[in-house]
């Protein structure tokens, strides 16, 4: 196929949709890094703790954006 | 497609087998870098959410998940191979399943069913009519979302990093070979590439840990006691 096809990108409403989507769980996501920063910065010694309930809440928080491939997959 | 998680899986296999006929007390390097993701595994992972005593039972099923979901994400970004073995649904979806039946497995032997339902879908201590509510939730929650969660987050991951890969290479080509002022700028694309190379391989990491952390939290959410 021509490159030039594959890396054009073609604007419709899912690609909006996505765009909607992805709002919350990015300011989700940095409310839960940037507070782990923090609570890493007073207790230096629960870092790997802290860091495994931050990725397990990224992972619950992120599901959201990747639902929406899906319903533009489903819906699209 | 296949002949990729064929050819990781070959791989895993022997070298497995090679180091672990032959491990020694003093461990060269190839069986000391092995050594150190199972102990990636066992500190990071179980101890911070099973406990080491309570995951030691469930210490096989996580490494091998681990060193599975690795290496066949990882094959996304070796050259010459460059599909992951998990950006087709079937391998995320085995693999969800496969955590569904042992993390249900887990509670019913330690509750039985009836107990086991209880205890993941009504937490005690709340107000009456909120349990009408609750109950279809979580019930939902742990009969569907959860492996159907697991299997998204994998499958999406991986697929849109390989899309952008294509992206953004495909784009350095069109950019080079326009013939225009653009080419200018295919630099810059190619940078970017190839930064997004080096993105995938740690989200290939990354999502192996979070899948086999998340699974690690569901077993324990089913076998925890209440406090």
């Amino acid at each position: 196929m021509d490159p030039m096809i594959i890396s054009a990108l073609e604007g419709n409403v899912a690609s909006i949709g996505y765009g909607l989507a992805a709002i919350g769980p990015g300011i989700g996501i940095g409310i839960i890094v940037g507070k782990t920063a923090e609570a890493t910065a007073r207790q230096p010694e629960l870092r790997g703790q802290l860091q495994s309930t931050m990725f397990i809440g990224i992972a619950f928080t992120e599901i959201l954006t990747l639902l929406a491939i899906v319903t533009g997959l489903l819906f699209g | 497609m296949q002949l990729v998680r064929l050819i990781v899986l070959a791989v895993v296999l022997i070298v497995m087998c090679v180091l672990a006929s032959r491990a020694k007390l003093v461990p060269g390097r190839a069986q000391s870098i092995v050594e150190l993701l199972i102990e990636f595994v066992n500190g990071n992972i179980i101890k911070n959410t099973l406990g080491l005593r309570a995951g030691k039972h469930f210490a096989p099923f996580l490494i091998t998940l681990f060193f599975f979901l690795l290496a066949m994400n990882i094959a996304g970004v070796i050259p010459g191979l460059n599909l992951a073995g998990t950006s087709v649904i079937g391998l995320p979806l085995l693999a969800a399943l496969w955590t569904f039946v042992v993390y249900v497995t887990a509670g019913v032997k330690k509750r039985g069913i009836a107990g086991y339902l209880k205890h993941e879908t009504a937490p005690p201590g709340l107000p009456k009519p909120i349990y009408l509510l609750l109950v279809p939730i979580e019930f939902l929650q742990v009969v569907l979302i959860r492996w159907a969660s697991l299997t998204i987050r994998l499958l999406a991951n991986m697929v849109a990093g390989h899309i952008m890969l294509v992206v953004f290479i495909g784009l350095t080509q069109g950019l080079l070979l326009s013939g225009t002022w653009l080419v200018a700028i295919s630099p810059f694309a190619g940078a970017l590439a190839i930064g997004i190379y080096g993105f995938e391989i740690f989200v290939a990491a990354l999502q192996a840990f979070i899948f086999t952390i998340l699974a690690a939290v569901y077993i324990q959410m089913a076998t925890a006691d209440e406090h």
